[in-house]
């Protein structure tokens, strides 16, 4: 139990998938303009991440193992991967509508997000067991929502603040989550 | 026809240079340019993967139906992923290890899809191979760039060979995650400065 606790603060802060491991870029700075977007797309990330983190899993061990074909692994996951987005989009839609019009466009987004593919490939390399993989894949998904609504708090600020010219948009949003990086960095003591 | 490819090359250069112009494919441009070899590498397996996927892209684009477009050029990008993956793993396998993971993960780089989707699905393959290559060289020089600024500050080198006096002092903070981030921050906004001129 308490390997599983230790594995989730390493995850969640120590080696925060946005902020240590430079995963997930895309997302972070294009939807941390709000608050709103930016919980929207955690609240999906949460949801695929922990998904796609047991079903690549699987299908490592299972299916690309055995036969051997390992190299495949690139393809196979990308198509896992995009195959869920789509069926838990469907099976949102159809069933939870609510939670749908929550993620909004946000799932279908979340394919090319590179956070869920680099937390699957990193469950294999690190060669974690189920639990293992389920528990890292949950406190990944943490600390980019973390992170995320973190930063978006602090965007908005910047947003209504007098920035000069060269510096305003992406350029300081960059520069503040440097500042976030850092006090996140802190936590590299705790390892 | 020779004129216009020009125009689609020279536009990845400097007018719609991937990282810093569409804020796109973040990832490995943060993670591998703590040192000039790195971003070199990095920058040259995407421009192979960009080149690839957009002349095949190119070619199909006839051929492939409107509505499963993106299951297919990921299908597309990631075949061209794994030959890059198999060949550094043979050729340049200590390159391979340090950019980990990063490699597999040009297949979830928006450039590459982003091109293929906006650009190589619309236009003949000639065209393609211009903007894919333009695209390509500017994304390996802004990682070229970068990491030469965080090498040489962060560590004092330049591609391992000391550029300061025995006395120089690094600026670890450079090479760390969170130099990263203010690293690329300050470029984009020289960037913005440079530009309105």
């Amino acid at each position: 139990m308490g390997d599983y606790f230790v594995l989730a603060i390493s995850c969640i802060f120590v080696n925060n998938i946005l902020l240590a491991q430079f995963l997930g870029q895309c997302p972070f700075l294009g939807t941390s303009k709000k608050m709103e977007t930016a919980t929207g797309m955690s609240m999906a990330v949460v949801f695929v991440m922990v998904m796609a983190g047991m079903i690549t899993w699987i299908t490592n061990n299972y299916l690309l193992k055995p036969l051997d074909i390992e190299f495949l692994r690139t393809v196979a996951f990308i198509l896992v991967i995009a195959s869920l987005v789509q069926f838990v989009e469907m099976f949102l839609k159809k069933s939870i509508p609510t939670l749908y019009a929550g993620l909004g466009i946000f799932l279908p987004l979340i394919t090319t997000n590179c956070a869920v593919m680099g937390v699957c490939l990193i469950n294999i390399n690190e060669e974690y067991s189920f639990m293992q993989a389920l528990v890292a894949s949950l406190s990944y998904a943490i600390g980019f929502g973390l992170a995320l609504i973190l930063f978006a708090g602090i965007r908005e600020r910047t947003n209504i603040a007098r920035v000069p010219k060269p510096l305003q948009d992406t350029s300081i949003g960059l520069v503040t989550a440097g500042m976030i990086a850092l006090s996140f960095f802190a936590f590299k003591g705790m390892a | 026809m020779a004129q216009s490819m020009v125009k689609e090359f020279t536009k990845g250069l400097w007018a719609e240079v991937p990282p810093f112009r569409l804020v796109l494919g973040l990832c490995p441009v943060l993670a591998v340019t703590k040192t000039v070899e790195n971003g070199i590498g990095m920058g040259i397996a995407t421009t192979f993967v960009l080149v690839c996927s957009n002349l095949l892209v190119s070619m199909l684009r006839n051929v492939i139906p409107p509505k499963v477009r993106i299951a297919c050029y990921i299908v597309i990008i990631a075949t061209f992923v794994t030959i890059v993956e198999l060949v550094m793993q043979a050729f340049a396998y200590p390159l391979f290890l340090k950019l980990g993971i990063f490699i597999p993960l040009i297949v979830v780089n928006c450039i590459v899809l982003g091109r293929s989707e906006a650009f190589a699905s619309k236009n003949p393959p000639h065209m393609a191979i211009a903007d894919g290559l333009g695209m390509g060289i500017g994304f390996t020089l802004s990682l070229t760039v970068l990491s030469a600024v965080r090498e040489i500050l962060g560590t004092g080198t330049l591609l391992g060979n000391p550029v300061f006096g025995p006395n120089f002092q690094p600026f670890t903070f450079m090479v760390e995650a969170p130099g990263a981030f203010v690293c690329l921050g300050l470029l984009l906004c020289m960037m913005n400065l440079i530009g309105k001129k």
